[in-house]
């Protein structure tokens, strides 16, 4: 039974891509959040992405947000493939395993799954060097702290984020030898309430910057009441705090979707784990805040050419763990493997990878 | 001086005057929401449609539905056992999780164990530690008489924190890449699906598990007790009915209720243990038992329309991009009306009558 329908749906499949050789057929692309799109952060930055997408013609767009990581990621993205979407974007961990299920029944759906590392004929992974821009978000902290204290709000410790730390703290440190930067885990990717209070809790240890890796801005409110800087996330939070927010690492995923999807359409497209960085844009700060001197704004800008040119790389050796044990030899620089699996502090971080 | 005022019905009103209302009750929550689709400005027929197509349409549609109403379920008929005792379990989430945390530790515990052997073990660890779960609470309330309700709910969080512990911890999958979960379950360790459907063998469990409790609390002597001291603790003590005895069984059998529901959603959903199992149901299942007034039965169409809407909402989004928040008001909007409804079943309102 199963399989009739599968064989039915992949001639239906295949005779509408035949056709579609005679009258250019509408390109379908789905899109599955975890979190509201509302969120400012994560999914909406995703959603921008898409919208940039819907803008091309001939292609239409569509989305299910708030969809929980387990079992129903599964049914959502069989849905989609089931629909008829011709290519369906997958944005958060949790929806790998689910989409490489999915991904065995539907083989001519191309499907694409944010920060995962599995793939398959039909399924390709991406994400961005998000580490790229907290390295200059680090550099700005790191000129602007009295204190050389900062503090980061942070979700959880898996490698993407302990990377996204070691990447500001290298940043800061490039500029302020002296400066360390306090880590708290909230476990929550939004909860406004809870990552607030987190980021109170390093204010009263002395932090003078927050950074976060959060998705609302909880954190940039908190600074701002205690009259000290912060580092936003994901969008400009600049509009929270507008005294506090010094720049905002961001994502820019449009450019990276149109072209996935402009290559799928010439049959370009090839199952691959793609990770651009600034490079391309898919990763970016948004401009230093005017109260920052210009001495800084162009620190910050010069380190950003320099990653832009291949000159400079985030995690070139020596780089030493909070132990003071070497990670990264000198002459050295971490490998795709190593940044993916990364699971300790550099030197200079406060806290705990657990 | 009140215009209108609320009258005691002599007696309760016929089940056909319950269904009435029952039908009213979602009408005017549907009306709601059509009204909040004319806000949004979407075509209110063509959203209903597509909401119901989503959710019952298709023959996948029905098959997703009965896969996600499968834990509402069974966490659902434990709960309306302890609520036909007045004993409000809230705690159902927490003997949920504990369910997952015992079938996952036998899964990776015994991995190369035949399937005959290991998914018996899986169900017994699951069932046995989510009825430990709820006999906790149990003893909490006879021994030192605490209050259930706090106690079920505070236990949840503590159930929760202690999956996410192993989670991140003992348990974590080394090749993860750091991420929180375990590592896949072997194949003898999951339960399949029936045939080619996308439909487990856990809808059996639910069959089976729903014709004993409503065989139970029907035709045995205890069930008839349990109801009885449901209506009147004190009458039931006067009457000299094992109150505690039941009390304790009821929590039991709600642990283990919902102690399987966890080890179906780990074994035959997900395949492993991670933190996003944790979706709710516990508290969806308080919602289900009282739409449908505890009744095993309704508790199963209940489960069923719920996980419908679930699943319909999502097909709303794809298709007409309704926001996800909407499928949680209407939710919220039935239940408030239906509850609500309830009132009109004991109470009339109309104009006080002048004594004279």
């Amino acid at each position: 039974m199963r399989k009739a329908i599968i064989f039915g749906f992949c001639l239906s499949l295949c005779l509408a891509v035949g056709m579609a050789g005679a009258a250019e057929k509408e390109m379908r692309v789905g899109f599955v959040y975890v979190s509201p799109i509302g969120d400012a952060g994560w999914s909406y930055a995703h959603d921008q992405g898409r919208l940039a997408v819907d803008a091309m013609p001939g292609v239409s767009t569509s989305y299910v947000e708030s969809v929980q990581e387990g079992p129903d990621s599964e049914r959502v993205i069989q849905n989609m493939a089931r629909k008829g979407y011709d290519i369906i974007f997958a944005t958060s961990f949790g929806y790998m395993d689910p989409m490489l299920k999915v991904s065995k029944k539907f083989p001519k759906t191309v499907f694409m799954h944010c920060s995962g590392f599995k793939t398959a004929k039909n399924m390709g992974n991406y994400f961005g060097r998000m580490y790229q821009a907290r390295y200059l978000s680090g550099i700005a902290a790191g000129a602007m702290t009295k204190s050389n204290i900062l503090g980061y709000v942070a979700a959880f410790p898996i490698p993407e984020v302990i990377r996204g730390i070691n990447a500001f703290a290298l940043g800061a440190q490039s500029i302020n030898p002296n400066v360390q930067v306090r880590v708290v885990w909230t476990k929550t990717w939004y909860d406004p309430a809870t990552e607030k209070e987190a980021a109170k809790s390093l204010l009263d240890v002395g932090a003078d910057v927050i950074a976060q890796h959060q998705d609302s801005p909880g954190p940039q409110e908190a600074a701002q009441e205690k009259g000290v800087y912060s580092i936003g996330y994901n969008s400009d939070m600049s509009a929270f705090a507008p005294k506090a927010h010094i720049t905002a690492p961001v994502w820019n995923w449009g450019p990276f979707y149109v072209d996935v999807v402009t290559a799928v359409r010439n049959g370009a497209w090839k199952s691959a784990s793609d990770w651009p960085g600034m490079e391309k844009g898919i990763v970016d700060i948004v401009p230093l805040a005017d109260f920052v001197p210009e001495k800084v704004k162009k620190e910050v800008a010069d380190a950003k050419q320099a990653i832009i040119d291949g000159q400079k790389t985030v995690f070139s050796g020596p780089i030493a763990d909070q132990a003071g044990k070497i990670r990264i030899a000198a002459g050295q620089t971490a490998t795709d493997q190593q940044l993916l699996g990364m699971n300790w502090f550099v030197k200079g971080v406060v806290g705990t990878t657990e | 001086m009140a215009i209108l005022k609320c009258y005691k019905k002599q007696e309760p009103v016929s089940w056909r005057g319950s269904c009435f209302i029952f039908i009213v009750a979602l009408v005017v929550s549907l009306t709601i929401s059509a009204f909040l689709l004319l806000l949004q400005g979407k075509p209110v027929l063509a959203a209903m449609i597509a909401l119901f197509q989503g959710a019952f349409g298709s023959l996948w549609a029905v098959q997703d539905c009965l896969a996600k109403a499968v834990p509402i379920f069974l966490c659902s008929l434990g709960v309306g056992l302890c609520f036909q005792l007045q004993i409000w379990n809230l705690g159902a989430e927490g003997q949920f999780a504990f369910g997952a945390i015992g079938a996952t530790g036998v899964a990776l515990a015994f991995p190369q164990w035949p399937a005959y052997a290991l998914l018996p073990a899986m169900f017994g660890a699951a069932a046995l530690l989510g009825a430990f779960w709820g006999a906790l609470p149990a003893l909490l309330k006879l021994r030192l008489r605490v209050n259930e309700i706090i106690v079920t709910l505070m236990f949840n969080y503590i159930a929760i924190f202690f999956l996410d512990f192993l989670v991140y911890g003992a348990w974590k999958d080394p090749a993860s890449f750091g991420f929180p979960m375990t590592p896949t379950f072997s194949d003898t360790a999951i339960v399949g699906m029936i045939g080619d459907s996308q439909i487990n063998w856990g809808v059996f469990i639910c069959l089976i598990a729903g014709i004993v409790v409503a065989v139970f609390s029907r035709y045995t002597r205890l069930g008839y007790e349990l109801k009885a001291s449901g209506q009147n603790i004190r009458a039931a003590h006067y009457a000299g009915l094992p109150y505690n005895r039941l009390v304790f069984l009821v929590m039991v059998v709600s642990g283990g209720l919902a102690g399987w529901a966890g080890c179906l959603e780990a074994s035959a959903t997900i395949n492993r243990l991670q933190p996003s199992i944790m979706a709710g149901y516990g508290y969806t299942a308080i919602v289900v038992a009282w739409l449908a007034r505890l009744n095993p039965l309704i508790i199963a169409i209940a489960a069923f329309l719920l996980a419908g809407l679930r699943v319909g909402v999502e097909n709303l989004q794809l298709d007409m991009q309704i926001p996800a928040a909407f499928g949680n008001i209407m939710e919220g909007l039935i239940l408030l009306t239906v509850l609500a409804g309830g009132f009109f079943e004991n109470y009339r309102i109309g104009r006080p009558r002048r004594l004279s």
